[in-house]
């Protein structure tokens, strides 16, 4: 028997409420939603933490400007350490800089021995950053963790509505709840509109600004990306 | 210390074993070691009979045997078979592993073709290998 399955839930209890930030699409912006809405909600006073699922591409503390000595602690199990208000886990800190080239089962045993370990603190939100796919991670998580909600992103694209529509066909199909389509990078010139049957709760800009302010949180937080994300996030915490 | 986590995580489910198979009492636990995760024995003994202490009858008593499983991989490019040596490793990259024992795969080659895509075919962490108890 696996021993580590049935204390999962017990770890997870200290939280409120789990967002997966998912698009089934590659880089259309999840990390940076995901990233930005941990940075925006614990400004807002909530108790955040922040997961990075993306095991081959791990990009959130890229972004949180994780600095190398930051590690978690020991303590009948793994403590998150905090930065910059959030607590942090992510499993750069064991492959530090190296590439993790893991197959399906080695994920899934991965992702099963994080969430057996850390000891996350009474927290308002977990903010999930997710891999593209809908394979083993996107599996794992709506099996391993206790309700999650999913935010959707996509950019205006139809090649991005194309897979982000099968996302949410299969979150449909589940009954995943879905928090709603956060609409990344329109620009003016943009056209396209979306039709993917569920609601759209944030529409951000193409940010010239964001690649300047990765790594710089402060700076991250004045950006027009972060000011309209503020929005987003004041209107679904309630629910 | 965070083989306590993973000692809470065997008994939670020894607990939940035991009463799907509506026994009274557990009387002993048999927990494979995987020597690839380089669990420290005698903190995970430790940490087990804490933890035993606090809990009610069902389990509190329960004899805890340990058994130790030597770690062996395959590679998959060439098929080569290899024993894990912790010597081999800095004492940070031991630590990762012994965190999350896949992380191997960021740091560990096959010896006979470097390949990553290996697999680890015994050994990998904790287990709990079998329950007895009284009904
Ligand atoms: N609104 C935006 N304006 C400008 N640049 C953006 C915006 N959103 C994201 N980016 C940039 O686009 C790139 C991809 O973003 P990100 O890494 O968050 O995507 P992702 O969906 O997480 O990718 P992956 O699928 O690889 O995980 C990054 O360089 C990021 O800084
Ligand atoms: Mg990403
Ligand atoms: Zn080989």
């Amino acid at each position: 028997m696996d021993p580590r399955l049935a204390i999962i839930a017990e770890r997870l209890k200290s939280i409120k409420k789990i967002i997966a930030v998912a698009a089934g699409k590659g880089g259309v912006g999840k990390s940076t939603v995901a990233t930005g809405l941990a940075l925006v909600l614990s400004k807002m006073g909530y108790k955040v933490g922040l997961l990075d699922l993306d095991f081959y591409g791990p990009s959130t503390h890229v972004i949180l400007g994780l600095s190398e000595e930051i590690q978690p602690t020991e303590e009948r199990g793994i403590v998150p350490p905090k930065v910059h208000g959030i607590e942090f886990m992510s499993l750069v800190f064991y492959t530090r800089k190296n590439p993790a080239p893991l197959r399906g089962p080695d994920l899934t045993n991965a992702l099963i021995e994080l969430l057996a370990i850390t000891r996350w603190g009474e927290l308002d939100f977990l903010i999930v950053d997710m891999p593209p796919g809908m394979g083993d991670t996107t599996l794992d998580a709506i099996r391993l963790l206790k309700n999650p909600s999913f935010l959707v992103v996509t950019t205006p694209s139809r090649v991005a509505y194309e897979t982000v529509s099968r996302l949410i066909a299969l979150l449909s199909e589940l009954s995943i709840p879905i928090l709603g389509v956060i609409e990344n990078m329109r620009r003016p010139s943009d056209r396209v509109r979306l039709s993917l049957g569920v609601r759209v709760i944030g529409e951000l800009p193409f940010d010239e600004e964001l690649e300047d302010a990765l790594g710089d949180p402060e700076r991250f937080l004045q950006t027009e990306f972060a000011r309209r994300l503020r929005e987003v996030a004041s209107a679904f915490k309630e629910s | 210390m965070h083989e306590w986590a993973l000692a809470e995580a065997v008994i939670a489910t020894a607990k939940r074993a035991a009463r799907e198979k509506k026994l009274r009492r557990i009387t002993e636990i048999t927990v494979k070691l995987g020597e690839l995760q380089q669990i420290e024995r005698t903190v995970f003994e430790f940490a087990l009979e804490q933890i035993l202490a606090q809990e009610d009858a069902l389990v509190r008593h329960a004899k805890v045997v340990l058994e130790t499983e030597r770690a062996r991989f395959r590679c998959r490019a060439c098929h080569h078979e290899w024993a894990f040596e912790t010597e081999h490793f800095a004492p940070e990259i031991a630590e990762a592993i012994h965190f999350v024992p896949e992380i191997a795969h960021a740091y560990v080659r096959c010896p006979s073709c470097r390949s990553p895509d290996f697999e680890v075919i015994a050994g990998r962490g904790v287990w709990l290998a079998s329950l007895k108890g009284e009904e």
